[in-house]
């Protein structure tokens, strides 16, 4: 029962912790202070994996927290570094929205998915409700992220976010296959793959990152 | 020896392989021959199956499941007496437009537009009729309505054809869309679709009336009821005759089945409320269907129009029987309800014999404006005949079959006193009243149209040089005339073939009419009225040759042939003869300054040109205007509006998604 308390309490830490950072990303207008705090996210989730691979003695979780930590907290924020670094964009300034209004719809967001998650799921293991409603905010806060920024890159960041997101839903809830968990990280890498290509093409269109270039070029505007 | 079931879907399953093959024929020269050919024989083995099923008083009802469909639930098929009449109906009318096809499709622009989807629609049609579960009858259902709207797109390169088709898209879209949502209330929260299943179930009489509703916008947007009528003019005459022919009289016959089929079979005893919904509609569709026609000068369009009213007198009718039916009086319902199914194959006789004389006008004239028609008796006698004859029996004339259906009716009507309720004690006499006004509006609405078009003079110059259609067409029509008679004087044995039907669905029947002695009917009693067709075409047959013999005998050799006086006019042109808009003054005068706002200009010219006067009529089609454009303007400005979410910003799609997602969540959160 003492167990069972403290590896609550630390798996909960891990995932109010994921919240804490997402929230982090939330005002950080500098694109490298946001990719470090995305690498920051991504070792987050792999703690988080690799403690509910070993209090669920799942050892196969041990594989998604190794690709959580490989991928996402390495060689995804490594490459976006290269890619700011060689499109020069590293200082721009770039989220559409202010920081307050940021921060209170991402709180607004929280206690949202608090009392969603609490409420639909009253009869499961406390547990798993507690780590869903935690996933649901990240996912809500990576959904926020992607709207109140311009820059394309930041985009990415906030929808690699939102995956680390799914991904704590899918390790909290026992007896997730493998499969899907691994299909979901290649499926994310296949995506960044595309998404980095798709940026050095804009860039070579239009000689910026910024998705308003792009409306521009419809002839609209914003 | 084959059950009765499968050896309909084998005919079903020949004419789909029909529709293949006219595909892989479709350039060639035989395939006009070949296919209509064989559709007409698989009509006719179809034929054969339903009215052995009907006349051999089988009671025990055969099913049939194909594993097809929804996985768990297969397709259902059942063959029952209300399924085998209205087979009897599909299918004759089917044989005959194959027989009339194998003439009038020569003249064809384009075959391969036709004939693959000819018996497609009739494949569809059957296959509605056999259908015993929700599923498969929605699906059969849409398949019939994308046939036939094919069929009426064969021509789309015409003026109005591709408005025609898309406004009949759009309606028959609708009318599946109050279908489905009707079979989902009657299924229920357990969703078994199966109509053994749904006929078990109580429903509430909330539920019940809001099928009732649904169904009069499903059923009765496909039949053409007031004011879901709008398609059905200008899609009936944009198809080609055969089909226009299939169309207004087999198809909203299978839409009158499925009204049936829910109605009557499906939804449990009725509640005589229900009864004058149906027969407020029914009554309004007949007179401002006949009203319409009586204003039209398009040869089909008129036809169109006709059958709008016999479908209203179809559903009062039907709403005779519901009202009978609640009040436990099985007789009578019995009584409306066999006249409603009489009036059903009446009107599939005579409205395709009609449609058929409209395409035969067509082809030998290239002409459907009955105002450059004219004098046609003289150069298509034999069609003139039996057009004639179409004319006759849609009029309720005695000795043919409108007569005796349209007679049922009003024994129907007559029983209204024994009804308990006070409204519709009230409300049947009146509802009679507008029936009588109907069916003589008709008269006069035939008297035009035969008037106009084959009598007096040609109009014009195609009206002059028409000639007598082919042998194949006018054997489908005479076929069909002699039904009408034949239906008309020998009423009993088809109204004991109607009795199968009326003991499944109401459990009441009327007494057995072949024992009557001398060939009459006698619905009720004897005291109530009875009626000889037979006799009264004795009657008419005998004085009317008497009159003949005494004018020959006493008159004929007394004739002198002398210039007939000109009213001062001499030498008429031929367009100053009656036309079809004069004709129809008075009544336009009378009915349509209001239900049309039909107003007469005379455009004068200005004194000293020589220009002639002008009479120009000016008629609004108030449906349309009032109801119809100002849905489909305020759809449009719907779109205008919502055309703009197709230019947003890449971060605006995103924040919509997000919106939505958001309040999603809230509604969940605040609702759970």
């Amino acid at each position: 029962m003492q167990m069972h308390s403290l590896a609550f309490d630390i798996s909960h830490t891990l995932a109010g912790g994921l919240v804490l950072i997402s929230f982090m990303m939330l005002y950080q207008d500098r694109l490298y202070s946001l990719l470090n705090v995305f690498a920051l996210h991504a070792l987050v989730l792999a703690m988080s994996v690799a403690w509910q691979a070993f209090i669920q003695d799942a050892p196969h979780l041990y594989l998604t927290a190794v690709i959580a930590l490989v991928f996402k907290a390495i060689v995804i924020p490594v490459a976006l570094h290269r890619i700011v670094k060689r499109l020069g964009i590293h200082r721009d300034i770039e989220s559409a929205v202010g920081i307050g209004p940021t921060m209170l719809a991402g709180m607004g967001l929280v206690a949202l998915s608090m009392v969603l998650m609490l409420r639909v799921t009253a009869d499961a293991d406390p547990l798993a409700r507690e780590d869903l409603a935690f996933a649901l905010s990240v996912v809500l806060l990576g959904l926020l992220v992607m709207v109140t920024r311009r820059n394309a890159v930041s985009q990415v960041v906030g929808f690699m976010s939102l995956e680390n997101g799914l991904v704590l839903a899918a390790t909290g809830a026992k007896g997730m296959p493998l499969v899907v968990e691994i299909s979901v990280a290649f499926s994310i890498l296949i995506a960044f793959i595309v998404i980095g290509i798709f940026l050095f093409r804009i860039r070579e269109r239009f000689d910026s990152v910024d998705v308003s270039a792009l409306d521009d070029f419809r002839g609209e505007r914003r | 020896m084959m059950s009765a079931v499968v050896l309909q879907m084998a005919c079903v399953a020949g004419l789909l392989g029909l529709a293949v093959l006219a595909i892989v024929l479709s350039r060639s020269t035989i395939a006009t021959a070949v296919i209509y050919s064989a559709t007409m024989v698989m009509c006719l083995t179809a034929l054969a199956g339903s009215l052995r099923w009907l006349l051999g008083g089988a009671t025990d009802a055969t099913g049939l499941i194909l594993p097809i469909g929804l996985p768990w639930l297969g397709a259902h098929f059942r063959m029952d007496a209300l399924a085998a009449f209205f087979l009897v109906v599909v299918n004759l009318g089917g044989a005959a437009a194959s027989l009339y096809g194998l003439g009038y499709g020569d003249h064809e622009a384009s075959p391969h537009r036709v004939l693959p989807f000819f018996p497609a629609f009739l494949a569809g049609m059957n296959l509605v009729v056999l259908a015993d579960d929700a599923f498969s009858y929605l699906l059969c259902w849409e398949f019939m309505s994308l046939a036939s709207w094919a069929l009426v797109m064969a021509h789309h390169r015409e003026a109005g054809n591709a408005r025609a088709g898309y406004v009949y898209f759009v309606m028959a879209s609708f009318g599946t869309l109050a279908l489905l949502l009707a079979f989902g209330l009657m299924a229920g929260p357990t969703g078994d679709y199966g109509f053994a299943a749904i006929r078990n179930t109580p429903h509430t009489p909330y539920v019940a009336a809001l099928v009732l509703i649904l169904m009069l916008l499903g059923a009765g947007s496909k039949a053409g009821l007031v004011p879901l009528h709008v398609w059905l003019p200008l899609a009936h005459p944009a198809a080609p005759s055969h089909v226009s022919a299939l169309m207004s009289g087999v198809m909203t016959k299978v839409a009158i089945y499925g009204f049936i089929r829910v109605v009557f079979d499906l939804l449990g005893p009725p509640t005589w409320p229900a009864s004058v919904v149906v027969l407020g509609i029914g009554s309004i569709t007949a007179v401002m269907g006949i009203l319409y026609a009586m204003m039209e000068t398009d040869l089909k369009r008129l036809l169109a129009y006709s059958t709008i009213e016999n479908v209203g007198i179809i559903f009062v009718s039907l709403g005779l029987a519901l009202a009978f039916q609640a009040n436990g009086q099985k007789l009578s319902a019995a009584l409306a309800f066999t006249a409603a199914l009489f009036h059903v194959l009446n009107h599939s006789f005579f409205k395709s014999l009609l449609f058929f004389g409209a395409g035969a006008v067509l082809t030998s004239t290239g002409e459907r404006d009955m105002d450059k028609l004219g004098g046609l008796i003289h150069r298509m006698p034999l069609t003139s005949f039996v057009v004639l004859v179409g004319c006759v029996a849609i009029s309720a004339l005695p000795p043919f079959n409108g007569f005796v259906s349209e007679w049922l009716i009003f024994q129907a009507v007559l029983q209204s006193p024994d009804l308990p309720q006070w409204a519709l004690k009230i409300m049947v006499p009146a509802v009679g009243a507008m029936l009588a006004l109907a069916a003589a509006l008709a008269a006069a609405c035939f008297v035009k149209l035969f008037g106009v078009t084959f009598l007096g003079r040609p109009r014009s110059p195609a009206a002059e040089t028409a000639v007598e259609v082919d042998r194949y067409s006018l054997a489908a029509m005479f076929i069909l005339a002699a039904l009408c008679l034949l239906a008309g004087i020998l009423p009993g044995p088809v109204m004991d073939a109607l009795s199968p039907v009326a003991v499944e669905i109401l459990g009441g029947r009327l007494p057995v009419q072949v024992h009557v002695p001398w060939l009459s009917i006698v619905p009720i009693s004897e005291s109530r009225g009875s009626y000889n067709g037979l006799l009264v075409m004795v009657f008419v047959a005998i004085s009317a040759s008497s009159a003949v013999y005494f004018i020959h005998r006493f008159a004929s050799h007394a004739l002198r042939r002398g210039p007939a006086w000109n009213c001062g006019f001499g030498d008429p042109v031929p367009a100053a003869q009656y036309s079809s808009g004069s004709f129809a003054q008075p009544i336009r005068r009378v009915f349509g300054t209001l239900l049309f706002r039909a107003r007469d200009h005379v455009e004068m010219p200005a004194p000293g040109d020589t220009s002639p006067a002008r009479l120009r009529i000016e008629l609004h089609d108030l449906v349309w205007e009032k109801l119809y454009q100002p849905i489909s303007g305020a759809v449009g400005f719907a779109a205008d509006r919502l055309n703009r979410l197709q230019f947003l910003t890449i971060r605006r799609y995103l924040s919509l998604v997000f919106g939505t997602l958001v309040a999603l969540l809230l509604v969940l959160a605040i609702w759970s």
